[in-house]
């Protein structure tokens, strides 16, 4: 009965996110609004920790597998990628790098300059 | 077998998680980065659907219950979010500095090597908002005039790619406090990659599952501002 209860909050602001994709007209996805929805209700307390945590962790944990209908939904999109593949197989590898380097050194620059927290002396759950 | 599987709803999908149960097996066993589980499940499945003849659409029968998930799974980010909050709140500048820095180095990288490839208009925009989220990116894609079904192709891409070499990428770089981790997984290959680093680690994940949202806004406000280059 806990995770039915769990999964139905989550399906509530999952329903709420999706009304506003509706009403709003942002090219903002009802998955983004439901996880600033559900962030706000949980400092505000309108949803304790507890009432979400198991199911949530539950779902994030199985969540790679969610990803791969899109990835084998690649192989229906074949034929429209096969004449731009060898530029777009460029610039996809070297953004991935530009991006993660320049993110992580920036902010890891101004974390360390700054000698607060941060994050290493942790226990974490996995 | 073969005409079996062409009306399976199960078939597919049962393929896509045996194979990535495979995949996670041996990543454990041999701690290889090469075997990725959800790239293993990608390949293992278009393989043999295409031997059995099995369309897309009928492989999906069943796994749309799967992506069905996303929603309600994106919006529990927000608990790993929440439970590193303070984590977040004495990083702030770090962390809106990292993600503002990571989204205008896509946008440059697409734009300068489009030129250098001389890419048309379209294809140039198509690739734009190749680095955020899957629907924010359709969005984008769409308003510039690009070809939607490319971009969702090379974000589908962009996301397992940061998801296979995201850990060897911050090692590159000498990237090793879990914040920075977290930003460069989310901001450089949304969702996805937040699945890898959510294995990293809580904070990896929460700082991963907020540059998601953080780097898509700031993409919708700087793609069209960049779309007129080219």
């Amino acid at each position: 009965m806990k995770y039915l209860k769990q999964f139905l909050i989550i399906l509530a602001v999952s329903l709420i996110g999706e009304i506003l994709k509706d009403v709003l007209p942002l090219p903002i996805p009802a998955s983004i609004y439901g996880m600033v929805i559900m962030f706000v209700c949980l400092l505000t307390g309108i949803i304790k920790l507890n009432q979400v945590r198991e199911t949530g962790k539950f779902l994030i944990e199985i969540m790679p597998v969610m990803f791969i209908p899109a990835g084998v939904g690649l192989m229906s999109s074949w034929d429209v990628l096969k004449p731009v593949l060898i530029p777009v197989s460029i610039i996809t590898v070297i953004t991935i790098f530009t991006v993660m380097g320049v993110t992580g050194i920036i902010s890891q620059t101004i974390i360390r300059s700054s000698g607060k927290e941060t994050g290493h002396d942790r226990v974490y759950a996995k | 077998m073969t005409e079996f599987m062409q009306n399976s709803a199960y078939a597919g999908v049962t393929i896509s998680l045996v194979s990535y149960a495979i995949g996670a097996w041996l990543k454990k066993k041999f701690g290889f980065g090469f075997f990725n589980p959800l790239l293993i499940s990608i390949v293992v499945t278009i393989l043999v659907l295409v031997a059995s003849n099995v369309s897309y659409d009928t492989y999906n029968e069943g796994a749309k219950y799967l992506s069905w998930l996303l929603t309600p799974s994106t919006v529990c980010l927000a608990i790993p979010l929440f439970e590193e909050w303070e984590l977040l709140k004495n990083n702030a500048k770090a962390v809106l500095a990292g993600v503002f820095s990571g989204v205008i180095t896509s946008l440059v990288t697409v734009y300068v090597l489009a030129k250098l490839m001389g890419l048309s208009h379209e294809n140039y925009v198509t690739l734009l908002p190749k680095s955020i989220t899957t629907a924010i990116g359709m969005g984008v894609s769409e308003e510039l005039g690009g070809y939607v079904t490319i971009t969702v192709a090379v974000i589908v891409i962009t996301g397992v790619l940061g998801n296979i070499f995201g850990e060897f990428i911050c090692k590159l770089f000498g990237i090793k406090e879990p914040i920075s981790k977290g930003l460069a997984f989310g901001t450089a290959a949304h969702a996805i990659g937040t699945a890898k680093a959510m294995e990293l680690g809580d904070v990896e994940g929460a700082m991963s599952s907020l540059s998601i949202a953080v780097a898509g806004i700031i993409t919708v406000v700087f793609a069209t501002v960049f779309a007129g280059l080219i």
